[in-house]
């Protein structure tokens, strides 16, 4: 079954924890596992994670047998992946219904990409 | 010897959408359906065109794709099991194994549609939609479609490449929309026929004011479109607005190819037979009452139809339609067109109110608020800010025809201004 990574992104800067004890996070986290049992009972669910902030990467970069470390992230620009969903899904379509329901409980934009078969 | 170019371009899109189907592959379908036309034009000039042409290619198309992927076998696995599109029903050609597909070619009407909604898939962009529609479903090959659209041949090319990379990679479904989705799926394959259809009715760039090649496909789609889905009404709108419009063409354009305008044009010159069947669609829709923006606008160009002369347009109807078409799609081109239609009504003055009471930031770099602006200004308002509106309106045309439809009505505007000055002038 095709896989697909869902990608929720944050268009603010992202550089410090999200404040977990909001009502609105809350809320999020709640409607957030409410899903990912929804996906499991539906055989989509693979993999999911909230990613601690931007700042908080580190890029390790391998050239010619030396390893070198920077401060991350790697992609400076404002938009940032704050958390990821792998899920498997019969077709695109399918995997675009899970991303609508993902972005609904997340409050932001999700890419959909598809894995190498 | 019947025209094959002809019988492609009718065939072309049904035949594609079946070998799609048949082989789970919008590349070997492509190529498959080309060389079957390929040697339709070498054996039909002695052989002559068998009774049902589509039949014929789509059946040489499927036997020789099998027979090539037989010769490649090492590159079966990979086409049919990684780049297939996904069908989920036609179980018997969804099977890897190629004997499976030496089945007889069952040509579904449905295909076309699952191609139409395949090609203008939300998840691609507009252009590439509208170019993925046409080369697969209108036969135009790269050239032709980068010539219509005027990009470069290798841009249309690679956006092609890409279009058709992204469905597979994203395993795209094959088939009809559910009902759930499917409001929001046929309105992108009306939207993208009506783009193609706009953009041969009115070049945005180019020196002939009109493309028949991709108005009359455009239509050709909404008719294929009406017949596969007979009970969605916004199809039929479609078609009739289509219609409707195309009627006009031959009035369009003056001798020396500039360009008339609706108010100004020779109505003894429009198409009676498109404004009859215009008509007819219409008054079907409108039986039906479930009105939709592909309706209105088609009930809006069936009044102007109506009308012997301009002067006996029937504005206040047209005014009530673009309510009706405003209530539904609160856009800013939709108010700028009911203001105009006021202008019509209750006079220019009136119209130039309605257009100052419009939220006009979306429309700054809109041409046709500008020359529409402008020509109420002309009539109703103060001459200097009428030629400062031309200025713009010009400045955002692309269309050389259009801009020296524009240029003159500048002119007229400005040497009215002089002649103004001359009368205040004597008087004083």
């Amino acid at each position: 079954m095709p896989q697909y990574l869902l990608s929720v992104w944050f268009d603010e800067p992202y550089d410090d924890d999200v404040d977990l004890s909001t009502p609105e996070t809350q809320r999020q986290m709640a409607q957030t596992a409410e899903l990912n049992a929804e996906m499991e009972r539906a055989g989509a669910w693979v993999f999911v994670a909230g990613l601690r902030p931007a700042s908080s990467a580190t890029v390790v970069r391998a050239a010619g047998g030396d390893v070198s470390m920077t401060d991350g992230p790697y992609a400076e620009t404002k938009e940032q992946m704050g958390g990821l969903w792998v899920i498997e899904a019969a077709d695109l379509d399918a995997a675009l219904d899970w991303a609508a329901k993902a972005a609904t409980v997340c409050g932001r934009p999700i890419e959909v990409r598809p894995t190498h078969a | 010897m019947p025209d094959l170019a002809e019988i492609f371009r009718g065939e072309a899109g049904r035949c594609t959408a079946t070998l799609i189907r048949v082989l789970g592959d919008i590349d070997l379908a492509e190529d498959a359906v080309a060389e079957a036309f390929a040697i339709a034009a070498e054996q039909w000039p002695t052989t002559g065109v068998p009774p049902n042409p589509g039949g014929w290619i789509t059946t040489t198309a499927r036997n020789h794709a099998i027979d090539r992927l037989r010769r490649e076998s090492t590159r079966t696995d990979r086409h049919l099991a990684a780049l297939r599109l996904e069908t989920d029903d036609m179980q018997p050609d969804h099977d890897p194994e190629l004997d499976a597909l030496d089945g007889f070619v069952d040509v579904v009407p449905d295909d076309q549609l699952r191609l139409m909604f395949l090609c203008c898939h939300p998840a691609l962009a507009t252009d590439a939609q509208v170019a993925l529609t046409l080369r697969l479903l209108g036969g135009l090959d790269t050239p032709e479609i980068a010539r219509a659209f005027v990009v470069p041949a290798p841009t249309l090319a690679q956006r092609i490449v890409r279009a058709k990379r992204k469905l597979r990679d994203n395993h795209a479904p094959y088939r009809v929309p559910h009902a759930a989705e499917l409001p929001e799926r046929l309105h992108a394959v009306l939207a993208t026929i009506y783009l193609i259809y706009t953009e041969g009715h009115t070049a945005t760039t180019g020196d002939s004011l009109t493309r028949v090649d991709l108005s009359r496909e455009a239509i050709r789609l909404a008719r294929v479109l009406t017949e596969l889905m007979p009970d969605e009404p916004e199809a039929v709108g479609l078609l009739a607005l289509t219609l409707l419009s195309e009627a006009r063409r031959p009035a369009r354009t003056a001798p020396d190819g500039s360009m008339i305008r609706l108010a100004d044009q020779d109505r003894t010159q429009w198409d009676r037979m498109l404004i009859s069947e215009g008509h007819t669609l219409v008054r079907a829709c409108l039986r039906r009452d479930q009105p939709g923006p592909f309706q209105i606008q088609a009930a809006i160009a069936a009044v102007h139809a109506d009308a012997t002369t301009a002067a006996a347009t029937d504005w206040s109807q047209i005014v009530a339609l673009y309510d009706q078409l405003y209530a539904m799609r609160p856009n800013a081109v939709i108010a700028l067109n009911r203001a105009v239609a006021i202008g019509e009504m209750r006079g220019a003055a009136a119209g130039l109110d309605a257009l100052d009471s419009l939220d006009v930031t979306l429309l700054q770099d809109y041409q046709p608020y500008h020359a529409a602006r402008a020509d109420l200004l002309a009539r109703a308002g103060p001459r200097d800010a009428a030629l400062a509106a031309y200025d713009r309106a010009i400045e955002l045309t692309a269309n050389p025809t259009e801009r020296r439809f524009l240029d003159r009505q500048r002119k007229a505007a400005a040497d009215r201004t002089k002649a103004s000055a001359a009368d205040e002038e004597s008087t004083s």
